[in-house]
């Protein structure tokens, strides 16, 4: 393989990275030129052809996404941009977005000529005042520029982008639950069918796309599916519903590592790679315990599963959910899973929407047996009881509408499969790590 | 008289031309009066309501859900907001601690306002910044790799 040149990071960290007259200066916006000379489906069909997965966490196919909108609608056709990153660990669309906004923004114009909307709407948490700011500046610079509005480039092509800012909830992360939290009602996702495609904002058809996604899609057009499929990892063969992990991706690297941050690289990088190369190594000369492989929801790898290739197949191969955003946390074996797990486990009680039965109750009970361990209080057997709840809730034993309960259940599987001794040793030494700290935030 | 003023009525409905339904502007609207108002109180419902032409009821559906907004003027925002991340990446680097320091030192608990009505602290899920972590986002500026110093430097400057 060539030696890999990151695109999507390319321009980070330029003094003049966010501006107009920057990202031209380095060939921006020649993309959307050349893709507004091709016809709408030819640019579905390139990006069908690169195997452009979504790269939100889901890692479905967005050119096959697009497809799946009804022919000849009249209209309108609306794209929502899922800037709603909040999967714990994940950081790369806000660097994305704060440091390179118009890479984003011209990926949103490609993808609206090619899904023949006119109409986009960027769903940013709230939190991110930063890409607020540098979006807001970018979108403004477009309109002056006619890169957005009436008559594109010169082109019969129109198109109005608007920022919609969230409220701190993480369920608006899943693509239904954004869609009704635009609208203006609680984020609680829709029951599918109907997918989106046909029948989403506004009842219209709606295409959902991540940040880091719609960025790709502005290379693969000036670059072509080829360049995009010469990275990555091929459809494993003995798996016929696996169809690769192509491109380049943000790994993020987080927690406890020398040198945390956000690195492009093809598909496929092993959690040891992002870990020692990457992240400078464990910090303060300790070892890895476990790693949370894409943010997590996906659950942990233990230290011997350091070698899994990190592509939309690898982590599924030893136990975890899937790649999710590719966002790696480093625990090192200082730190009790104990900790680790419940940390995981508050965060989900506390955004599950608390629309169906099962997460609700699940994900506030597995926090309260977490609670009572770390109290000193629990049980051998409350282990049982923690992985028979898990195992209960979810799409995949189909006891939920939207894909929330599989993450909250995943961390507490695989945690108490893989790290089932420490566990143990924890109930039986009546250890208890109530600190002043956890003891204020567990009246919360 | 009416709560909203007459400026924030007009930017509400300045939010109504980006949606084909003016429900959509439910969330902007919220948000433009909990930031001039510090919290959301039932008459401001009400007015958001008949802008948005919904029942009020309606309004107060979706702003409970998303634990973001203060409902009444006792429990409302200080003149600034600091928001402590206590996610994984986080609490690996020691946000809890943070969090507690500065509880501590500010003498509210997480979700309420110091006396001087100056800082409302929070705990936050994860703010997205965990290559920095720990972080604190104060109002609209995320500030990252803090120590309980440091941390208490910036509030202290607000």
């Amino acid at each position: 393989m060539s030696k890999f040149e990151p695109v999507l990071l390319a321009r980070i960290n330029k003094p003049d990275s966010t501006s107009l007259a920057g990202y031209r200066a380095d060939g921006g916006y020649e993309a959307l030129k050349k893709a507004l000379g091709m016809a709408p489906d030819d640019v579905t069909t390139v990006v069908k052809d690169a195997g452009l997965r979504g790269r939100g966490g889901a890692g479905f196919s967005a050119g096959v996404k697009w497809t799946f909108l009804p022919k000849n609608h009249p209209g309108p056709i609306y794209l929502c941009v899922n800037a709603d990153e909040s999967e714990p660990g994940t950081f790369n669309n806000r660097i994305l977005m704060e440091q390179d906004p118009h890479q984003l923004l011209e990926g949103i114009a490609i993808a609206c000529h090619a899904i023949r909307s006119s109409i986009a709407y960027i769903y940013l948490r709230y939190e991110y005042g930063r890409s607020y700011r540098a979006l807001d500046a970018a979108i403004r610079e477009c309109y002056a520029a006619n890169l957005l509005g009436k008559n594109i480039l010169g082109a019969s092509f129109n198109l109005d982008v608007y920022l919609h800012r969230g409220a701190g909830a993480y369920i608006c992360g899943e693509e239904t639950g954004l869609i009704e939290s635009l609208e203006g009602k609680r984020a609680w996702p829709r029951i599918k069918p109907p997918f989106p495609a046909v029948e989403g904002l506004f009842r219209k058809p709606t295409i959902v796309n991540n940040v880091e996604t719609l960025c790709c899609v502005t290379h693969i057009v000036s670059r072509g599916a080829d360049w995009f499929k010469s990275m990555g990892v091929p459809p494993d063969p003995k798996n016929p519903r696996d169809p690769g992990s192509y491109g380049p991706k943000l790994y993020c690297i987080s927690g406890h590592v020398n040198k945390p941050g956000c690195v492009e690289l093809p598909l496929g990088v092993t959690a040891r790679e992002l870990i020692d190369v990457h992240g400078g190594g464990v910090w303060k000369g300790r070892k890895a315990k476990a790693v949370v492989p894409g943010g997590i929801s996906m659950g942990f790898l233990s230290a011997d599963e350091l070698d899994t290739p990190l592509d939309f197949a690898g982590p599924g191969r030893v136990g975890c959910l899937g790649l999710g955003t590719a966002a790696v946390v480093v625990v090192d074996d200082a730190t009790s899973m104990v900790d680790v797990l419940y940390n995981c486990c508050r965060f989900m009680s506390h955004e599950s929407c608390g629309q169906c039965t099962p997460c609700r109750e699940g994900t506030s009970w597995m926090t309260r047996i977490l609670e009572r361990i770390r109290s000193g209080d629990g049980q051998i057997e409350d282990l049982d009881l923690l992985y028979e709840v898990a195992a209960s809730m979810g799409i995949i034993p189909g006891t939920t509408i939207c894909g929330l309960s599989d993450g909250a259940a995943w961390p507490v599987k695989n945690a108490i499969k893989k790290f089932r001794g420490e566990f143990e040793d924890y109930i039986r030494s009546k250890q208890k790590s109530i600190t002043p700290a956890q003891e204020l935030m567990a009246a919360h | 008289m009416s709560t909203l003023s007459d400026e924030l009525q007009e930017r509400i409905r300045g939010e109504f031309a980006k949606y084909p339904d003016k429900r959509a502007a439910t969330l902007p609207a919220l948000h433009l009066v909990h930031d001039a108002h510090r919290h959301v109180s039932p008459a401001a419902i009400e007015e958001i309501a008949e802008l948005l032409e919904l029942h009020p009821a309606e309004v107060h559906d979706t702003m409970s859900f998303y634990n973001f907004f203060k409902e009444d003027a006792k429990h409302g925002l200080g003149r600034h907001r600091v928001w402590v991340c206590r996610s994984i990446s986080c609490m690996l680097r020691g946000g809890e601690e943070l969090l507690a320091g500065l509880s501590q030192r500010l003498g509210t608990k997480p979700g309420e306002r110091s006396a001087d009505g100056r800082v409302t602290l929070e705990f936050a899920e994860c703010l997205g910044a965990c290559e920095g972590a720990p972080c604190m986002l104060v109002d609209d500026e995320c500030h990252m790799n803090l120590t309980e110093d440091s941390a208490a430097a910036l509030i202290e400057k607000l």
